[in-house]
């Protein structure tokens, strides 16, 4: 399709005749939703045709994602979406890679390939379902689930921490690191559409509930009774404020703090200002610090931890190409053959 | 034994002239040897003879020095005829300390040349390769002719007005025996030293001058000291008309898949993990940017294998390079793209197995896990250069097949053919034959299952392509359609075209070529990198009488269509592998034929007399009788006359 042409599509352009397959009430149903809603827009902004479009995943329930997109699809192996993806967007950089992901195939049997991902800063955008379980094999737990969880392959506990996938982001030198939730619908549209727009290894871990074998995973963060008080909306710019009446803030730790990095105060008895949320922060120690944060000493943050632009793996190697051919001139196979001491025999 | 002959081929009146010379340098693996027998490989090359060369070093970079274990060798065959292996016992062994002669002295063929670095033979030397004497005095080198110089003290001097200190000094000493070499066998030291100046000129021109100072002050050494009465000469071989160059199976490797992307008008994309012996395929692909080449080391052996799947399924030509233990991590990966029909290439330069095994041997312990190494019935294409050079023709036909069928094609190359040279005709990119690539367009009907009837290969349907949006995976597929399906007649369905489809590439490779006698007593099958061991011993064999021929199998998934009907030609069938059997199991299961295995597992190639030695002892039993006269024995037999 050709630049001039307007890119206009509608949802149901993006949506395929299959089946949905997965549980009735799960949190992936309103995650695909909202996908397809706002690839319209991210079609039209991004400049990208539909058929440019590419969903690869691994396995799980959340990889079953690309069968119902009406886009590209490969739904490749467990754990290795990301270096299909990378395979993928290297041979093809006009490509839009979405690599749609869950808590056991991104952070366990995949977690090598993510951290490489994201260190490599390919163009992808990687939307990781986290609803601490695993659902397709039946209830075990997953690199997420709560120490000392029960599960069918925890009877007693599970007894090693969480994986903290937004620490764990930063720590790759994610270029673009965020985290939404499945129920709160505006927010998940605004941090797909910000990673669409992207460029770069865009990470957004998705908080989703798996009502058959973890139900009400984030009820302790989204419940509409608590989560006023313990999630905190990340805004670029705007002050690190929560609480139903936005009278709590975040203001410099001590060390001796439970997060060296930011502690809880009440507005009402600290004159010292709210930390003013920066994307773009240079400063790592505050993206940890934002990213390490959890109830109950801590709101749990949602919204875009970092945003900074980095030089794209593929466009790194599209100049190294360039500049080799700038040097040696282009390729010449009869050249590259005859390199070296050759001889002749008559 | 070197045969002296008048000199004719050019040599002067004080020279002997030879046919062939075998010639082994060992030493520590810090004292450069492999440095030392590829130089000395390329000026014989370049000399014009036929070469072909065996590198043999420790898997540690640096092995305790002066022990046995750290001995580093590298062997050389250079000939006036044509040649195929790099010979079975040296005619000359070059030692630089005592563990290199303890180590290797019991090839060296009766009465051959050895020559040491007399400065390292010490007590303190001797102990270290555990020898209670000097090992040139134990009696065990009576009958070889043994010169000893001194190598390290004369480098020292040679060099000395430079200051380098004693220890860069020293450092030298690979390239003076070197020019002892080049004395030895009439040649003087300019294209050595055209390629010490290619190396170090611009980066380190002291070294390249130290280097070239030793090279001279041996040579000038040797024919100072006369150290032979008669210099040896080698005449030029007859090789075919053309250009030349030395090359390795990896080099090949390389170029062939260049070449395929060339071909192919499709960019390469060669994701690779580093691994012994495959690594140098990604240290020449990753040099050639200019090419458009995108090659990458990846952080596992299941991520490059996944990245060459999404090249291949963007419309690259995806490629991986491994050996058997990076097999094993891929194979996930590998039947994923038997089920999403994807053509990628995966080499495996196979080295001793199990687990760690031997990791800068050889060995061909890979051919039933690339066959078989998958869960489910998963077949895929297999092919196998038979030499160095074979490596470039086959890395083309790897693609060329998983092309034009749409199926992962495993390239089994070895230890030996990766790092063993020889020459290669060079041939102009006009000789070879264009891939052709068509992608799936048409959405009008398109199902991305859908079937070329006569391939059985289905469309290559790539992301970009308007109307053809579709999503493929690793579930099973409904025939046709592509979508997920579990109906039971499909699966098995779909199992049966999968099958049938690698099945049918047999239509379009090329058939078996015996070479010998259609039919004879005695057929020597073979694979991989065990063809020039076998071609020479079946051409002696033929030389001495024997009824005998010998074939050798490039394509082993599917097999060429006609090899069940060569096999039925001969009496017998013998065939060598450096495995425990593993082709012979394929085989017999196949064609329900008896075969002879040779079987060597030893990390080293066949050396020729080995499988002369059996040829004899099968043609031995198989002596025809009076009452049991030979064609009884074979009624299908046409004649037992040459072509």
């Amino acid at each position: 399709m050709s630049a001039e042409q307007p890119l206009v599509y509608k949802r149901d352009d993006f949506r395929s005749d299959q089946v949905i397959r997965w549980c009735p009430g799960c949190g992936d149903y309103a995650i695909l939703a909202q996908v397809q809603r706002m690839m319209p827009a991210i079609c039209e902004q991004t400049q990208t045709p539909k058929e440019n479009v590419v969903f690869i995943s691994g396995i799980g329930c959340s990889s079953r994602f690309p069968y119902y997109m009406d886009t590209y699809g490969f739904h490749t192996i467990h754990g290795r979406a990301p270096a299909v993806a990378l395979g993928l967007k290297l041979a093809r950089p006009e490509l839009q890679v979405w690599i749609v992901t869950g808590d056991g195939d991104g952070l366990s049997i995949g977690g090598n390939h993510l951290v490489h991902a994201l260190r490599r800063n390919f163009d992808a955008k990687i939307l990781l379902f986290n609803n601490r379980i695993y659902g397709l094999t039946k209830g075990q737990y997953s690199p997420t689930s709560e120490f000392g969880k029960k599960t069918r392959s925890s009877p007693y506990g599970v007894t090693a921490q969480p994986l903290n996938a937004m620490a764990l982001a930063l720590a790759s030198r994610a270029s673009f690191v965020a985290r939404t939730i499945d129920t709160e619908t505006r927010h998940l549209q605004e941090m797909i559409l910000r990673a669409a727009n992207h460029r770069g290894s865009a990470f957004v871990e998705i908080l989703q509930n798996c009502n058959i074998f973890n139900d009400g995973a984030f009820d302790d963060v989204k419940g509409r009774d608590v989560k006023a008080e313990r999630l905190l909306h990340l805004r670029d710019g705007a002050p690190l404020l929560f609480g139903s009446d936005e009278d709590k803030l975040l203001v410099p730790a001590a060390v001796s703090d439970p997060n060296c990095y930011l502690a809880v105060a009440d507005a009402a008895s600290i004159t010292q200002p709210a930390l003013v949320h920066d994307e773009a922060s240079a400063n790592e120690a505050y993206a940890y610090g934002l990213a390490n944060m959890e109830p109950p000493t801590h709101p749990l943050p949602i919204g875009v931890i970092r945003a900074v632009e980095q030089p794209t793996y593929e466009d790194l190697v599209e100049q190294q190409i360039e500049d080799a051919r700038t040097r040696h001139g282009p390729g010449d196979l009869a050249s590259l053959l005859d390199a070296g001491e050759c001889w002749t025999v008559d | 034994m070197i045969e002296k002959a008048r000199a004719a081929d050019g040599a002067g009146d004080d020279h002997a002239l030879v046919e062939s010379v075998i010639i082994r340098f060992a030493g520590d693996s810090g004292d450069g040897i492999q440095t030392t027998g590829a130089l000395f490989t390329q000026d014989s090359a370049v000399t014009g003879h036929d070469i072909s060369t065996l590198p043999d070093f420790p898997a540690e970079i640096r092995a305790p020095a002066g022990t046995l274990a750290g001995v580093s060798s590298f062997q050389l065959n250079f000939s006036s005829r044509e040649i195929h292996t790099p010979g079975d016992r040296p005619d000359v062994l070059v030692a630089m300390n005592p563990a290199a002669l303890t180590a290797h002295r019991k090839d060296l063929i009766p009465g051959g040349m050895v020559i040491v670095n007399a400065d390292a033979f010490t007590p303190q030397q001797f102990r270290k390769a555990g020898l209670a004497e000097d090992p040139r005095e134990d009696g065990s080198l009576d009958g070889y002719a043994v010169h000893s110089l001194p190598v390290t003290s004369i480098t020292l001097k040679a060099v000395a007005a430079l200051g380098l200190g004693k220890k860069r000094g020293e450092r030298c000493k690979n390239m003076f025996m070197l020019g002892v070499i080049c004395w030895l066998y009439d040649r003087d030291t300019g294209v050595i030293e055209k390629l010490i100046d290619a190396k170090f000129a611009a980066s380190d021109p002291e070294t390249a001058e130290a280097n070239r100072l030793a090279l001279r002050a041996g040579h000038s050494y040797a024919d100072t000291v006369r150290l032979v009465p008669h210099r040896y000469h080698v005449g030029r071989a007859e090789l075919p008309p053309g250009k030349y160059r030395r090359i390795t199976g990896n080099s090949a490797s390389a170029l062939g898949f260049v070449a395929a992307s060339q071909l192919s008008g499709r960019p390469l994309l060669f994701a690779s993990y580093p691994i012994t012996p495959a690594s140098d395929i990604l240290h020449e692909l990753a040099r050639l940017r200019q090419f458009g080449i995108k090659a990458g080391q990846c952080e596992d052996e299941i991520s490059a294998m996944c990245a060459a799947i999404g090249a291949a399924y963007g419309g690259a030509l995806g490629l991986t390079a491994t050996s058997g233990p990076g097999v094993c991590l891929k194979s996930e990966a590998i039947g994923l793209a038997v089920m999403a029909e994807l053509p990628v290439v995966i080499v495996d330069v196979q080295r001793g197995g199990p687990s760690t095994g031997l990791p800068t041997k050889t060995e061909q312990a890979d051919l039933l896990q690339a066959m078989f190494g998958r869960h489910g019935e998963s077949p895929v294409a297999i092919v196998a250069p038979a030499s160095p050079s074979d490596c470039f023709h086959m890395a083309i036909e790897a693609f060329r097949i998983a092309i034009r069928h749409m199926c992962p094609v495993f390239f089994l190359s070895d230890g030996y053919l990766a790092n063993g040279s020889e020459p290669w005709r060079v041939p102009a990119p006009e000789e070879l034959a264009p891939i052709p690539v068509v992608f799936a367009t048409d959405p009008d009907g398109f199902e991305p299952y859908s079937r070329d009837p006569d391939t059985l290969a289905r469309p290559w349907a790539i992301p970009g392509t308007p109307g053809l949006e579709h999503r493929i995976g690793g579930l099973e597929k409904k025939d046709g359609s592509g979508e997920v399906c579990y109906e039971p007649e499909n699966h098995e369905r779909m199992v049966a075209l999968r099958a049938e489809k690698i099945e049918r590439i047999a239509r379009y490779i090329p058939e078996l070529e015996v070479t010998g006698p259609p039919s004879a007593d005695l057929l020597v099958l073979g694979w991989g990198s065990t063809y020039g061991a076998i071609r020479t011993a079946v051409e002696r064999a033929q030389a001495r009488g024997c009824s005998v021929a010998s074939a050798h199998l490039r394509y082993l998934n599917p097999f060429p269509a006609n090899l069940g009907d060569v096999l039925s030609r001969f009496d017998q069938i013998l065939l060598p592998e450096l495995n425990s059997g593993q082709l012979r199991l394929l085989l017999r299961a196949r064609f329900l034929r008896e075969i002879e295995g040779l079987n060597k597992i030893q990390g080293q190639p066949f050396r020729t007399w080995e499988i002369e030695q059996k040829i004899d002892a099968m043609l031995a039993d198989a002596a025809p009788t009076p009452d049991r006269p030979r064609e009884a024995t074979r009624p299908d037999a046409t004649g037992a006359a040459s072509p």
